[in-house]
Order: structure tokens, then sequence, then C-alpha cells
């Protein structure tokens, strides 16, 4: 019988500083083993955040670069356009990508940049202490939204994927969760296509994965994954939003 | 060596940038400078460059800073309020040790201001813009020959430093139309970068991953990367210094301290004054970051030199650079317009001879 459990080798040994149940983990092991799959570990950049994944680079083992809070994608369309052979995803939180980021990260879809990005919602600001995010739930208690999130006054959570799914030049717009092995799984085959459809030099690809923050919930790991799947799910619906296959014209031939 | 050709400050700084061996632009338009942009989307994909007009200049800043942490030459132009907006990822560029090049044609300020010519940057520049403990070289012309000049020299330095190089100009140099010849012997071949850049391991033989990054947790680690910036700037004022002395020989009463399209109006004044028997002397700066400072400490030693002026189009920030370097030697004047309107030599001359 072969080894059924070993680690990535895009995946380092140093240990990682995420709190107990926290999923940035889950999705720093799955785009490793992907990255050993498709044998792209020698022509990889990844594009680190400002959140809680700040650090990222510390754990994989291929070339890094650390952005401003939300410059990500102007970042990855940097290095994408000098050096089209490499192999270029970003890794942003939703305060990030969603709010600081936001410009750069529609523009870069838009643009049909040629690189991915995985967007961990997890609806709220983790790094700082758990403010606000735009991706916070409406009523959700957060410490700058101390009575609940007042959609009177603050609008309703911003939805990324169906947002960047209205542009017309993306390839692969996606959500999906990690919160337990059934959606787990499915995240892995949709982070594959996405980096597949860059290897194919088809257009932008976004995967926005719901995520948990047990400790700026306020909650144990299984109560974040019950309240995710319960609140977040329903609101963030999972799914396919844009696939190369549903682009019309010639878009992605780009 | 190459020939002569009549060019417009802006288009010549793009094509000077072509020549120096850098393909990669990424810009966002603004006047007094937009013509580089409309110039490079021909240019570039003639030379099979890369050119991206970018939707802010806050995208252009980490767009710069993604490709020169992936290794390639690449350069951005703009105009004041585009170069604030750039300024955080100056910042980024600097603590990450990239080596770019940035032009600014400055506008006057502060706010939206005017499109017309100034020299109101120059604390941006030379002391900060963005956060934290960098700096920029600085580099400043005083015509279009000297803009392409300083330009192909601007990514060797860069390089040599691993630091952004920012090329101060005016709308008077972006704008203006003058001869201009590209040398050869400027253009430069990028350094080996393959111990930090993000190029892809596989394309260095390498199993170990670069990291371009401005994060140091550590205070020890922050100091030690700090230490390591701070070497570089006193790196620059030793080997990187660049001024003109101009009528420097003959016995100097008054020293004018001036740069860029200013320090021409200057000239002109201190060869009116010479027909009438006055003398003046003028240093001209070139690079403003380094300062040069023991040049300017010596001309105002002379033993004729009873005063001295920094005259510059700003409300005065050059002149705590000159006070500063004077050192209480000799009083330290200054005059200035904003606004747009250059003085005039005749200007020049009145307020330098009423000293
Ligand atoms: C320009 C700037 N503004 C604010 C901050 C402070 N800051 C750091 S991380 C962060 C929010 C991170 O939240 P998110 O992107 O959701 O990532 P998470 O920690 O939840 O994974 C903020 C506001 C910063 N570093 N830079
Ligand atoms: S604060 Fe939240 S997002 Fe950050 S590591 Fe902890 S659980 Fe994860
Ligand atoms: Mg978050």
């Amino acid at each position: 019988m072969g080894k059924t459990y070993q680690k990535p080798e895009a995946l380092s040994d140093q240990h990682t500083h995420y709190c107990p149940g926290c999923t940035h983990g889950v999705i720093h092991r799955l785009i490793a083993e992907i990255i050993d799959e498709l044998d792209i570990r020698g022509r990889c950049v990844g594009v680190a955040p400002v959140g809680c994944a700040v650090l990222a680079y510390n754990y994989f083992v291929f070339d890094f670069q650390e952005a401003a809070h939300g410059r990500a994608p102007a970042v990855a369309t940097g290095i994408k356009r000098v050096r089209p052979d490499l192999f270029v995803f970003t890794y942003q939180g939703d305060g990030d990508l969603a709010s600081i980021g936001m410009g750069e990260i529609i523009h870069a879809a838009n643009r049909g940049e040629k690189f991915t990005s995985i967007f961990v919602n997890n609806a709220i600001y983790g790094m700082t202490g758990g403010q606000m995010a735009p991706t916070t739930m409406p009523g959700q208690h957060t410490t700058t939204s101390p009575f609940g999130r007042d959609v009177e006054d603050v609008g309703m959570p911003l939805k990324m994927a169906e947002l960047l799914a209205a542009l017309q030049t993306p390839a692969y717009i996606t959500r999906q969760a990690v919160i337990k092995p059934k959606y787990i799984v499915k995240a892995k085959k949709a982070i594959k296509k996405a980096f597949t459809y860059q290897l194919e030099k088809r257009c932008f690809s976004f995967v926005e994965l719901i995520s948990t923050c047990p400790t700026n919930w306020a909650m144990t790991p299984n109560e974040s994954v019950k309240w995710a799947e319960d609140t977040l799910l329903s609101y963030y619906e999972l799914g396919e939003y844009k696939t190369p296959e549903s682009l019309s014209g010639g878009a992605n031939a780009k | 060596m190459g020939k002569k050709v009549l060019m417009k400050g802006n288009e010549a700084i793009g094509e000077a940038a072509i020549r120096a061996g850098c393909l990669n632009y990424f810009a966002y338009p603004i006047t007094p400078q937009s013509e580089v942009a409309e110039y490079l989307s021909h240019r570039m994909p003639e030379v099979g460059g890369v050119f991206l007009q970018a939707e802010s200049e806050v995208a252009v800043a980490y767009m710069i800073y993604g490709a020169a942490g992936a290794g390639a030459r690449v350069f951005t132009t703009s105009s004041s309020p585009g170069i604030s907006l750039m300024s955080e990822g100056l910042s980024y560029i600097a603590g990450a040790q990239l080596p770019a090049v940035f032009v600014n044609i400055v506008r006057g300020g502060p706010g939206l201001g005017g499109i017309l010519p100034s020299q109101g940057d120059y604390f941006q520049a030379t002391k900060g813009g963005g956060h934290g403990d960098y700096h920029l070289l600085v580099m400043a012309p005083e015509s279009v020959q000297e803009a392409a000049d300083m330009m192909m020299r601007a990514f060797p330095l860069a390089e040599k430093y691993r630091n952004p190089v920012i090329i101060l100009g005016d709308g008077l140099i972006g704008q203006m139309m003058e001869p201009v010849e590209f040398h050869d012997h400027l253009r430069t071949d990028p350094v080996n970068n393959n111990h930090w850049a993000t190029n892809g391991m596989q394309f260095r033989n390498s199993s170990k991953p670069n990291i371009v990054k401005s994060l140091f947790l550590d205070p020890d680690e922050l100091n030690e990367n700090n230490l390591i910036l701070k070497a570089k700037y006193e790196r620059m004022k030793k080997e990187d210094i660049l001024f003109e002395p101009y009528n420097m020989d003959g016995p100097y009463q008054k020293l004018i301290v001036s740069y860029g399209t200013m320090s021409r109006v200057c000239k002109t004044a201190i060869d009116n004054l010479k027909v009438k028997g006055i003398e003046v002397g003028m240093i001209r700066p070139q690079t403003l970051f380094p300062f040069p400072e023991t040049a300017v400490f010596e001309a105002a030693a002379k033993e004729s030199c009873k005063a001295v002026i920094s005259i510059e189009l700003s409300m005065g920030q050059m002149v705590e650079d000159v006070q500063r370097c004077v050192q209480g030697l000799r009083p330290v004047h200054w005059y200035g317009e904003c606004g747009g309107n250059v003085p005039t030599p005749e200007k020049v001359m009145d307020v330098v001879t009423s000293l």
C-alpha cells in the first residue's frame, strides 16, 4: 500500500500562526496540493494580501510577493504582464479585495488579466481584530458594528462572485466553501480548474471561498462551521457563476 | 552615437527609456505628461514591449512593484497629483528594495493646483511623500537632452541601489521641443537579480524561493532593513551626486542655487549681469537627493561670496537644504514664483542685484 498522506512539496515546514479552527490553513493546503499536481512550483509566484494571510509566503515553497492592502491584483498584473510565462495567483481577504482593493480587482478582472484570485470571505476583518467587512452579514456583531450590521446605514453585504460575473471578460468565476469536507472536495476541484484555465492562457479566474474566523466571530470552531453553513451559505450561494464555455463571442480567446 | 532629432520633452523621455533598455511601462494619463503614454502606446508594441494604461496611479505603483519584483526593468510617468497617489507604492518599493524609475513632470499645487510648470514637489521627492524611513534618488533635468540622458542613466542607478529613482521635471521640460540625441553608450543591460527577484525558481535553477516584501514584524529585523537602506543613501552621497557649477571661476559676490527650468533662466541672468561687470555664480544641482552639500558649502564659503539665494518655482522648498548646507556662514535668501509664471531673466537680475 502506498502513502495515503503526505505534505505537499509546495507547503513549507513552518507552523502557521492561524488560530485553531481557522480555514486559512485548509486553503493553503489545497493550493499547495494543486500546485504539486500541476507541477508548476518552479514558475509560480504568489501575491500575499494584508490580512491574516500576510505571512502566507512563509508557508509555501515558491516565489512570493507581498502587496500593500488591497493592491494584490495590481501587483499580479505587473508580474504577469512582464512575465507571461510565470504562473501567478493572488490570495486576498474580504477587507483586502472587496473594500480597499475593489478598484484593482474589478479592473484586473475586466481587463482579463491572466492570473487567478483566491478570495477568502470570512465576513470580517480578521487581522485587525474583528471589524466589520463589506461582506459582514446583516445583524452580525463586530467590533465596529456592536449593535449588528445595520443595512439601512451601511448597505447589504457585497457579493463579489456575482459582481465580477457581471463583467464580460473574466473566464471563470466561482464561489465555494471550505467549512466541511464535502465542500472542501468541491473547492479543490474549483481551484484546480481556475489554475488550469490560467495555464491555458484564458482570462482572469476567480475563486471565492466561504471561510470561518472563529476568533473574531467569538465562536468555537464547531459553532463557526454551523453558523457559516446556516447563515453565510444561505446568502452567499455556492456555484459556478461563469465558465469559459459560457462566455459569448471570442472574449476568452484574447 | 545617434543623430539629433527635434522632439517634445515628454516623447524624448519615453524614447530614452526604450533606448536605455526598458520595455515595460504602466501609467495613467495626467496633464502635462500624457504625451509619454500616447507616444509609448504605439512605440512599445513596435519594440515588443509592455504598455498598459492602468485604472489609477495607485494601481500603477503596484504594477511597477510587481513587475520590478519579478525582475523586469520598468518605469512610469505622471504629474504631481498622480505622484501623490503613487507615494504609498513608492514607500513599499523602497522598503522592498526594488529598482524602478518614476518620472514626475511637476505641475502647480497643492490640490488640483494648475497644469503649468512648477517645482512645488521638491519636498515630496526629496524628503518623503510616502511613509517611513526611505529616500528616492532624485534627478532634475534642465533641458530635453538632459531629461533623455538622465532617463537612460536612471535604470542602472536604480539597479545599483535597488531603490526607486525619480526624474523631477516640470511642465516646460515635458512640453517644449528641443533637439535631442540618444546616446548609445548610455544603454545598459539589467544586472543579474536571481538572488532576490521572484522570477520563478525553475528559471534560476534554485530550490530556494525569493520573497519580495517590506514587512518586518521583528523590531531588530526592521531596524536591520532600515540600516541597509540608510547605508544605500549614504553611498549615494559618496558616489552619485551630480551638479553643474556655472560661472564659478570669477570673484562672484552672489551665489545662486537653482535647478531645472528655473536654472536656465538664471543662466541667462548671470550672462547678462556678467556683461555689466557683475559676477554671479551658480550651483545647479542635477541630483536633488543626494544633494550637492559640499559643493554648495564650499561655493558659499568662497571669500568673495557675500550672499546665497535659492531661486525656485515654489514658495521656498530647496532653500531649506541650501540653508542646511551653508551652515550659517552666509545669509541665505529665497526667491520664487508659483502658479506657472516662470520669472524672466530681468526679474532674476533685479532680485540678485538688490541682495
Ligand atoms: C492602507 C492600509 N489600511 C489599513 C490597514 C490595516 N489592515 C490590515 S489587515 C486589514 C483587514 C484585513 O481583513 P481581511 O482582508 O478580511 O483579511 P482577514 O484578516 O480577515 O483574512 C486592515 C484594515 C493596512 N495594513 N493598510
Ligand atoms: S483571526 Fe480569524 S482569520 Fe485570522 S487567523 Fe484567526 S481565525 Fe483565522
Ligand atoms: Mg476577512
